[in-house]
């Protein structure tokens, strides 16, 4: 820890700190011991006090207590605890306040001995320092260069004590944060599959509804088309023309409808669903699959999008001539790699494409590492985590 | 023609009816999934069977499985697979099933082409093959091609087009070349794959799948 000077604002601030904290502590110390006679009013009053007191703690230190959500009752450990805190502070407080405020007192006394005889404080009752004896005029300033120097280190550490003491007791648990994590991490986990259902939900719906409709169309467009051929040639021309867009449209929709969800994923696994991808790549792609064991679906399905966006993103905006995809699992990881020989100048923040990318990784605890200098060549290397 | 349909879209089961119909097929059957396309296959005894890969119960590949099933239960029954999307693998195993009878394996758009489509369905039923260009261009992005790295890129086109299953003709007229020039392409290529001549006309058929078997299956 830097050693603070006694005339740092960190100094001041550490010193004010713990003196204005005495008579909170007390204040607050007070009123939770008077109101433990009647519980249901402490129990309003409590997350109140603690929010004075993570207050001071921001004010003073820029220290932020993490809120701790719990009900309030009695049984709650984290209630229990808060109370425990601010019947414990006026302890801490005064103890943090006597110290730093002597160690000030005592280098300001200690100092001014120098002064001259009129301007000192009335002397004091020991006969035995003289301030008018040098000798003990400079054992009185050393100890107070010595004080002036340690009441800013003091002021730090007792700080330091009671904001750690307010961690641990107003902030929340070990055993707390450890479950909100697991809590978070589940809930997680659910929506991504939940979204990663709707996918499938929509991919199928489609499947079933417009793509099939679009076939009919197009087909009995063709029918048309084919049997038809003694029509006046503007009809046969619209004929011609409306059986043309359904079936760029039955293309367009294809690709988006793959896009979402390739159903070979599901039953033949990525190799088979990235061959699709690469083949309707508008440039050459070379693709290596090397996976032993199937991934979870989640993890196919991320997989699956890196390479089909990274793909996307080729084609929008690199120039390439060619890309290769190299998809390696290795034991509890999945290595994705896409390369491309375009102009480069691919970056995290520039546009919609690669963040998406970068979230959808960042959603299942992948890492992502992009090279991409001007002038190219680009690569991109994901690392996923799959048991 | 005796052909059995299987298709669960209403839509478009009624459409191919009509269009086989039209085209001077009789269409047996009209099933709406796997087991009744089974049922009926072994019923009806048809020539030709054209089945949908995603169908009820599970709406995955149980059209497929159906059909590598049929394969096997009757060599020589020609089988054509519609799918809204065509993957390689399912190609792959589809043409591995058996080396009799033809097989086609084409996108659900196809079917909007009308003389196209009746063509590749006459190319199957004849024991032909009917690949369709999207499968053919999923062989290519693969990295492990070693046989066929040592085909010049016209006589990858060549092939490529074989496995679609054209005719020496129609790979002339799309790849504006005289037939004879097809036909010592062809050669070569046969002679790169190290097909012998002894195995006669399912050479073209063997160039296919060793095309296809270029990544290994699982």
């Amino acid at each position: 820890m830097k050693v603070p000077r006694p005339w740092s604002a960190r100094a001041w601030l550490d010193t004010a700190h713990v003196m204005i904290g005495l008579p909170v502590a007390v204040l607050l110390g007070g009123l939770t011991l008077v109101l433990l006679v009647w519980p249901r009013l402490l129990m309003r009053s409590v997350p109140l006090f603690t929010r004075v007191q993570r207050s001071r703690f921001e004010a003073f230190l820029g220290a932020r207590i993490p809120p701790v959500r719990s009900p309030s009752s009695w049984r709650s450990a984290a209630t229990r605890r808060q109370i425990g805190y601010h019947l414990l502070s006026p302890f801490v407080g005064f103890a943090a306040a006597v110290l730093v405020g002597l160690a000030w007192g005592g280098a300001i006394v200690g100092l001014m001995s120098y002064l001259p005889q009129r301007l000192q404080p009335p002397p004091m009752e020991f006969e035995e320092f003289d301030l008018r004896d040098g000798k003990v005029v400079a054992i009185y300033l050393a100890i107070g260069l010595v004080l002036l120097l340690l009441a800013p280190v003091l002021a730090r550490g007792m700080a330091a004590l009671d904001l750690s003491v307010a961690r641990t007791m107003l902030g929340p648990s070990r055993s707390e944060l450890g479950q909100r994590i697991e809590t978070l991490t589940e809930s997680r986990a659910g929506v991504i599959d939940a979204a990663d259902a709707e996918r499938r939900r929509i991919e199928r719906d489609l499947h079933d509804g417009a793509q099939q409709r679009l076939v009919s169309l197009a087909m009995n467009l063709g029918l048309a088309r084919a049997t038809l051929t003694d029509l006046p040639e503007p009809a046969r021309e619209a004929i011609e023309q409306a059986h043309e867009e359904a079936k760029q449209a039955l293309k367009e929709l294809r690709d988006f409808v793959r896009g979402l969800h390739p159903a070979v994923l599901n039953d033949q696994g990525l190799d088979a669903a990235l061959s699709g991808v690469a083949a309707r790549a508008p440039f050459p792609v070379k693709l290596h699959v090397d996976i032993e064991r199937r991934a979870t679906p989640t993890i196919e399905a991320v997989a699956f999008f890196i390479v089909s966006e990274a793909l996307t993103n080729i084609a929008k905006h690199a120039a390439a001539t060619r890309a290769e995809v190299s998809v390696r699992r290795e034991r509890e990881r999945l290595h994705v790699l896409v390369y491309d020989d375009g102009c480069g100048g691919a970056r995290l923040d520039g546009g919609t494409g690669l963040r998406g990318l970068a979230q959808r990784i960042d959603s299942v605890d992948g890492s992502l590492r992009l090279s991409s200098p001007l002038g190219g060549p680009t690569t991109i290397e994901v690392d996923l985590p799959c048991e | 023609m005796r052909v059995v349909l299987a298709e669960d879209s209403v839509l478009l089961r009624e459409g191919l009816i009509r269009l086989l119909d039209a085209s001077g097929m009789e269409v047996v059957a009209a099933v709406d999934e796997a087991e009744g396309l089974l049922r009926a296959a072994a019923e009806h005894k048809p020539e030709l069977v054209i089945t949908d890969v995603r169908m009820p119960p599970t709406h995955t590949d149980e059209g497929l499985r159906a059909a590598l099933v049929l394969r096997r239960q009757q060599p020589g029954l020609a089988v054509l697979v519609l799918s809204q999307y065509v993957e390689e693998r399912y190609a792959a195993q589809l043409l591995a099933s058996a080396a009799t009878g033809g097989v086609g394996y084409l996108l659900k758009d196809r079917v909007a082409d009308v003389t196209e489509f009746i063509d590749a369905l006459r190319r199957v039923a004849a024991g032909g093959t009917a690949l369709d260009p999207e499968v053919v261009a999923q062989l290519l992005v693969r990295g492990n091609s070693d046989p066929l790295e040592r085909l010049t890129p016209r006589e990858h086109e060549v092939l490529r087009l074989m496995a679609e299953g054209r005719s020496n003709a129609g790979i002339g007229q799309s790849l504006v070349l005289s037939e004879g020039a097809v036909g010592k392409h062809i050669g070569n290529i046969f002679s790169k794959l190290d097909l012998s001549p002894a195995e006669g006309d399912h050479r073209r058929v063997l160039a296919v799948l060793q095309f296809l078997k270029i990544r290994s299956l699982p």
